[in-house]
């Protein structure tokens, strides 16, 4: 038990003095032992994930390491694999929307929108005008939402915790919009082929015009919390550079490429439900690094503004829903004391009236529609790029094949590219800058 | 990692399988879930893919402009052992092409300056197996590679659709060419069983590294693998009770 002092310690020179004997403690004597770089390298491979905090969800990085500097970095994705794709091939058209919504669960609306607009784009139809605006209304919601989550986890991974709670705060007034507008936070289900599931409810557009009241103070209480901050500068400056090139090299599309200084925004590049009329711009910046995409996700949510502005000034009184019964879904939802439900006057006809009207709910709730075979690529602009939907119909009432060209899975290819010759450190300001979401990238 | 598609869950599950047969759907359900019985009577060519028809000139709107381009960018000789079809539906094209001919086409694609698709938005797969339409055979072969290419520069996009067979999946990877195209050919092939030679490291990408087959060809069942955790084995959610 007694631990003898007076040997010679290696680590601890000593000396006497007149108050007694003096150690010094120092490092280790590698250097003296071995002499210094033996191997001449001091290669270091570093997990990271897929549990980390800071790696954006099950996102699994292996980097190799000399001293603080990656070497390489692979990435490493899977682990939230659910086979949306494949399930959707054993669903209606209809339901199908049930399953896209889940795949990139931040902007869920995105996915519905592409995924009605391939349908429909095969089916040769259009919404009417009405579920069009409201359709728009909605994603840029949405897009706002996803983009304060977008800076909120950045500022949760760089440090700046107050970043994290403001951004999940302001986007819970969205969710909460949402939930009021389609009864769910996420997930909605709301766009569906032909149309949405239910019109505004009543009160709505009151509530989004309160949000827009609200909103642009909190958008500049995120710029004095963040951009003028000098830590949050250093961190985002020059890291994770990817210059337009390397970017359509890589298919990177979305906020990185913008930041990389190419205006490339489908929304008027290939406007879709009417996107040409509405009066926005498409924030840039010439950075190419975390700080400009960090810049450019900030001027979105201003854009984003204009545009629900503008569609709320347009919404006229209309139906939201093909008129075509052979598609429109047959069940009108109402409020009733109980909850939303099926509305009693549709139950009541159906049951009580006309048996024709219950076997055309029946085979079209459990059947489906039929959709003429074919094969569309629909691209739309999702907070993170390009969102594609490859959709193919062999003319039945099931997808055949439905491939999702997923913005984030495509953009996360670029973290060696961003991170590879860089600090540790800065791989997590690389990949959080992506602003990758896992639920997107592994389907 | 075999490249018989679910060949060994189909072995398993066929045994076991009433009929001898080999089952498809979640819960037993089979076809269309038509309940008329007026389905049965269409039949139709599925995604336009396996069907043989081509579209005749001219294709109208930018079509025209990009495939002669396009001739003109590799020789009329290549362009047609290279394409032997174009469809042209929905305002979209798509150049059927012929897999020893692929790495030609798309360099001149995203290089040439009447061209220039330099952006590689997808490559996925689609398998027409069983589809409804012409009988998957040798001549009409069942998988397909298929690649959607956007012209950053003219705003114009393309499909090219490259078909094989089960038996013979490959096709030359464009990675070299699109370097995007490296996790889109890595997840074809996980899916699909797809191989792109040239690929620089055609491994698994969403499946695990042992996983058996490819799950999205069509003969491949929807939640009918056992999944195994700690060692004990969870039985497929079809077969844990009798749902007919």
């Amino acid at each position: 038990m007694s631990t003898t002092y007076n040997q010679a310690d290696p680590y601890a020179g000593s000396y006497d003095t007149t108050e007694g004997r003096i150690y010094t403690v120092t490092g280790g004597d590698w250097d003296a032992t071995f002499g210094a770089d033996p191997i001449g390298e001091e290669r270091l491979v570093v997990n990271m994930g897929p549990q980390h905090p800071s790696t954006h969800g099950v996102l699994r990085l292996v980097l190799d390491l000399e001293g603080e500097t990656v070497t390489k970095a692979r990435v490493v994705i899977g682990y939230l694999h659910t086979g949306i794709e494949k399930n959707t091939e054993y669903r209606t058209w209809t339901q199908g929307t049930t399953f896209v919504t889940r795949m990139d669960y931040l902007a869920p609306l995105f996915n519905e929108a592409g995924y009605c607009l391939a349908v429909e784009k095969l089916l040769g139809i259009e919404a009417p005008q009405r579920a069009q605006t409201i359709r728009v209304l909605v994603m840029e919601l949405n897009r706002i939402a996803s983009h304060l989550v977008a800076l909120a986890t950045f500022g949760m991974e760089m440090g700046a915790l107050t970043g994290m709670t403001n951004g999940f705060r302001e986007r819970e007034t969205v969710l909460d919009l949402l939930e009021e507008i389609t009864g769910l936070r996420m997930n909605h289900a709301y766009i569906r082929p032909g149309g949405l599931a239910q019109d505004l409810p009543e009160g709505a557009v009151e509530h989004i015009r309160e949000f827009l009241k609200v909103m642009p103070a909190r958008v500049a209480d995120f710029h004095k919390l963040l951009t003028g901050q000098p830590i949050w500068q250093r961190r985002l400056k020059d890291v994770g550079y990817l210059d337009v090139t390397g970017c359509v090299a890589l298919g990177v599309t979305g906020p990185i490429l913008r930041a990389a200084g190419l205006p490339w925004d489908l929304r008027k590049v290939e406007p879709y439900l009417g996107y040409e009329t509405y009066d926005f711009e498409v924030p840039t910046a010439d950075t190419a690094d975390a700080w400009g995409r960090y810049l450019v996700r900030m001027a979105e949510v201003n854009e984003s503004m204009k545009i629900i502005e503008q569609a709320l000034d347009r919404l006229e009184p209309g139906p939201v829903m093909v008129e075509d019964r052979k598609i429109a879904w047959p069940a009108q939802l109402s409020l009733g004391a109980d909850g939303m439900g099926n509305s009693l006057d549709h139950v009541r006809h159906i049951m009580g009236q006309s048996m024709e009207a219950l076997i055309h709910h029946f085979k079209l709730v459990t059947e489906g529609f039929r959709v003429p075979a074919g094969q569309v690529y629909l691209p739309i602009e999702s907070p993170r790029g390009e969102l594609g939907y490859h959709v193919v119909s062999d003319g039945s009432t099931k997808p055949w094949r439905v491939h999702v060209r997923d913005p984030s899975f495509v953009n996360l290819q670029a973290t060696a590219a961003m991170s590879e010759g860089g600090m540790i450190a800065d791989v997590i300001a690389a990949v959080a800058s992506i602003d990758p979401v896992m639920g997107g990238v592994d389907r | 990692m075999s490249d018989d598609g679910g060949a060994g869950l189909e072995a398993a599950q066929g045994a076991a399988a009433p009929g001898g047969g080999f089952r498809k759907g979640a819960f037993g359900v089979s076809g269309s879930g038509d309940t008329s019985g007026f389905g049965g009577l269409v039949r139709v060519e599925p995604g336009g893919a396996v069907s043989l028809h081509s579209t005749e000139r001219p294709y109208g709107g930018y079509f025209d402009e990009v495939t002669d381009a396009l001739i003109e960018a590799v020789g009329e000789a290549t362009y047609a052992a290279g394409v032997p079809r174009v469809l042209v539906d929905r305002g979209e094209i798509t150049y059927f092409v012929v897999r020893e001919h692929l790495l030609t086409l798309v360099q001149a694609l995203r290089d040439d300056d009447a061209l220039r698709f330099e952006l590689c938005s997808s490559v996925s797969g689609v398998d027409y197996h069983d589809s409804g339409g012409p009988v998957a055979t040798p001549e009409r072969p069942r998988l397909h590679a298929v690649y959607h290419l956007t012209s950053m520069t003219y705003r114009r996009r393309i499909r090219l659709e490259v078909a094989v067979t089960a038996e013979d999946p490959h096709v030359p990877s464009v990675a070299r060419i699109y370097p995007t195209a490296d996790w889109h050919e890595r997840e074809t092939f996980d899916m699909f069983g797809i191989v792109f030679d040239g690929h620089p490291a055609l491994t698994r990408i969403l499946m695990p590294d042992d996983w058996d087959g490819h799950p999205q060809r069509k003969a491949y069942p929807l939640g009918g693998v056992p999944v195994e955790y700690h060692d004990a084995t969870i039985p497929p959610p079809d077969t844990r009770r009798s749902y007919r």
